[in-house]
């Protein structure tokens, strides 16, 4: 328990922009390999850094989260990981059984059946025709295809296909499981079925799991490693934080206006605040916030209503609240008149992290928008501790009818 | 998956430790025996259920240029030397034999370029590739010679208690040519040119080999047919399914120590450097 299975210790990979280069340079790559050449690698005209000095240490039961954007490296170090291709620096080290979910399927040849190609792909992974006759109707019954098992897989969805490639993969009992994004097409139900799958696997396993779903990293890891160009840029157990790292490190949207009727124009809005980094306003957990804005609205409208959409960063609604009708003739003396309208939130309790926000303007709830835009402004909640959850509550304890 | 428990990598050549790179190849053989089986199984059913004609494949090719050569050689446009054997059993078997020995060294390169998504995804015993290359050729050529034995007796050739040694005739063209093809598979993977460059190469090879042409008595082009390796196998092959005592068994017998030696180097080779290959085509 307390050895780890996993010991990855400086290592670099570099890679070559330019294809012509690279087929040189791998055929050079050869002949050092076969003079069994040791010289130190260092990088030749249009090399880059793909992985850069990378370290960690994994043991049972621990999951890894590799995040970043895409080509940071998390796939290169995943293949180093798994023996497909060598580091230039450093040294890996692995305890323990090796499994890899990263090509789903492999192997299977869309002319053959289902049933056919359960004992290929089983083969492709290792295991040997005794085992999979054993496993056989286990993996039929997971991947729920029995009706489909002798047809052709080129007749398959490809949301069949991955459903079957897990069916069998997932049979394996490595040590050391490699995940790389493969559920990303197979539907809800089957998700959370692998979820369950790979839960009841980590308790003997360590598991490196590359994902750009943040729900599913915060759900599977118990440490993270964020990537950027190759290099880590944060490594911890504090999961959230580091997906919070990966949120910030995408600039923020601007706001885009979907729908602006006449006789109306949105000035701004804003969240006051007397705190601003880079110009975001910045609100303390607990604290109040309060959203401004400002429209100007000609005579012709006799009647609004203004709702709200509060946002996180994966742009997924949180909050969403509305005024109702506000009847606003006696506000109005001009052809256009400026209106702020201000909407107050006591003791915020969202966790911390970037929000921003959605406008709908129309005349009167269930009405059509007059106006509607996405990310008129944004702000940042602060708070002590990171949490993956979307809101932090306030609440009142009691033991045995004691407050605490 | 790996069955080791315990695995490191690191950037050194493994070339600096032979032994274990050596365990490891034989390793890796054993334990693809199956795999490879299966990819053979694999690719066979495929390529005949999408097919009408099936099997007969196999013989179309081989059946037409047989009927070209004895069109031209019967019309005097090409005029080949004397045979011992009538000309058109002459060219069906050098022809039949001929195919064998290229679909054996062709199928390293193909079935590796064919197998690059697995080779860059997923870590398996590499030589099941090259077995399973090796089992289909076995195939293919079982189907080929079934049907040169039929033509051969409905032609009058009986063959005699030679044809015992026959198999091992052809096992040694298909040891030739995988380890031929496997020696260009390595830097066939990175650049194009050598597949069609083998190609060619081959075409010219084949007429200084006893296929449609027999030996010549004397010059320099005699020469070039007997230093050439593949003579003394294709000969040696067709004397004992035709019931004629081999004459260069010598050289049968070394060009076949000389290649199961081969064989093993380039296998090694294969293994050590599929990790940069991998790095230059991975997908």
């Amino acid at each position: 328990m307390s050895d780890p299975l996993v010991k990855v210790e400086g290592v670099s990979k570099k890679f070559c922009r330019s294809l012509k280069k690279s087929l040189w340079y791998g055929l050079q790559d050869i002949a050092g390999e076969l003079v069994g050449s040791n010289r130190e690698r260092t990088l030749r005209p249009g090399e880059f850094w793909a992985v850069d000095d990378v370290s960690f240490e994994l043991k049972k039961g621990e999951c890894l989260g590799l995040i970043g954007p895409n080509g940071a490296g998390k796939s290169t170090l995943l293949k180093m990981l798994n023996g497909l291709i060598k580091p230039d620096k450093g040294r890996i080290e692995l305890n323990g059984r090796i499994g890899a979910l990263i090509e789903l399927g492999a192997g299977f040849n869309p002319l053959l059946t289902g049933r056919e190609n359960i004992y290929i792909n089983a083969s492709v992974l290792g295991m040997n025709r005794s085992e999979v006759d054993v496993l056989f109707d286990q993996i039929v019954d997971y991947s729920g295809l029995q009706d489909f098992i002798d047809t052709p897989v080129q007749y398959y969805s490809s949301g069949m296909r991955v459903r079957l490639g897990f069916s069998i993969a997932s049979q394996l009992k490595p040590d050391i499981l490699l995940i790389d994004e493969v559920l990303a097409v197979g539907d809800l139900g089957f998700k959370l079925k692998c979820f369950n799958t790979m839960d009841q696997m980590l308790a003997d396993t360590a598991i490196i799991f590359v994902s750009h779903s943040m729900p599913m990293i915060s759900r599977m890891c118990s440490e993270i490693m964020l990537f950027e160009s190759g290099n880590t840029a944060f490594y911890g157990k504090d999961v959230a934080h580091g997906i919070d790292l990966y949120y910030n490190s995408f600039s923020q949207n601007d706001s885009v206006i979907f729908a602006s009727g006449d006789g109306i124009r949105h000035i701004r809005t804003t969240v006051p605040a007397d705190e601003h980094i880079n110009g975001m306003p910045i609100v303390k957990w607990m604290d109040d916030l309060t959203i401004t804005s400002e429209i100007e609205v000609n005579k012709e409208h006799k009647t609004l209503n203004l709702g709200y959409v509060i946002l996180d960063k994966e742009q997924k609604p949180i909050a969403s609240f509305t005024s109702g009708r506000i009847d606003i003739t006696g506000m109005q003396h001009n052809d256009f008149d400026m209106l702020t309208i201000k909407a107050s939130m006591a003791e915020i309790q969202l966790a911390k992290g970037v929000y921003s926000v959605d406008i709908v303007i129309s005349e009167d709830l269930g009405y059509k928008p007059l106006f509607r835009a996405k990310g008129v402004c944004s702000f940042q909640i602060s708070d002590t501790i990171d949490i993956w959850a979307p809101m932090r509550f306030n609440a009142r304890w009691q033991v045995n009818d004691t407050e605490l | 998956m790996k069955k080791e428990f315990s695995t490191v990598y690191t950037p050194g050549s493994r070339i600096r430790t032979p032994w274990l790179l050596l365990k490891d190849m034989f390793s890796g053989i054993l334990n693809g025996r199956e795999l490879a089986w299966r990819l053979a199984v694999r690719d066979i059913t495929a390529q005949y259920r999408q097919t009408a004609l099936g099997l007969l494949w196999a013989l179309i090719m081989p059946l037409a240029s047989t009927l070209t050569w004895v069109f031209l050689n019967g019309t005097g446009i090409v005029s080949v030397g004397r045979t011992e054997l009538p000309y058109p059993v002459y060219v069906l078997t050098g022809t039949m034999l001929w195919s064998i020995f290229m679909d054996a060294l062709n199928a390293p390169l193909q079935d590796s370029i064919a197998s690059k998504a697995m080779l860059s995804k997923i870590n398996f015993p590499r030589e099941a590739i090259i077995l399973a290359g090796i089992y289909k050729v076995l195939f293919n050529g079982g189907i080929k010679i079934g049907i040169i034995i039929a033509a051969l007796l409905i032609l009058g050739i009986h063959p005699d208690w030679h044809i015992a040694f026959f198999p091992l005739g052809v096992l040694s063209l298909i040891l030739a040519g995988t380890t031929l093809g496997l020696f260009f598979t390595p830097i066939g993977l990175l650049y194009t040119d050598i597949g069609r460059l083998l190609s060619m190469a081959m075409q010219f090879l084949m007429y200084l080999t006893p296929v449609v042409f027999p030996m010549p008595e004397s010059g320099w082009v005699a020469l070039l047919f007997q230093v050439n390796p593949l003579t003394p196998l294709i000969l040696t092959t067709r004397d004992w399914l035709t019931g004629f005592t081999p004459g260069f068994l010598g050289s049968f017998l070394i060009v076949n120590g000389i290649m199961l030696v081969l064989l093993l180097v380039v296998l090694l080779i294969y293994r050590l450097v599929m990790p940069i290959l991998i790095e230059r085509m991975s997908a």
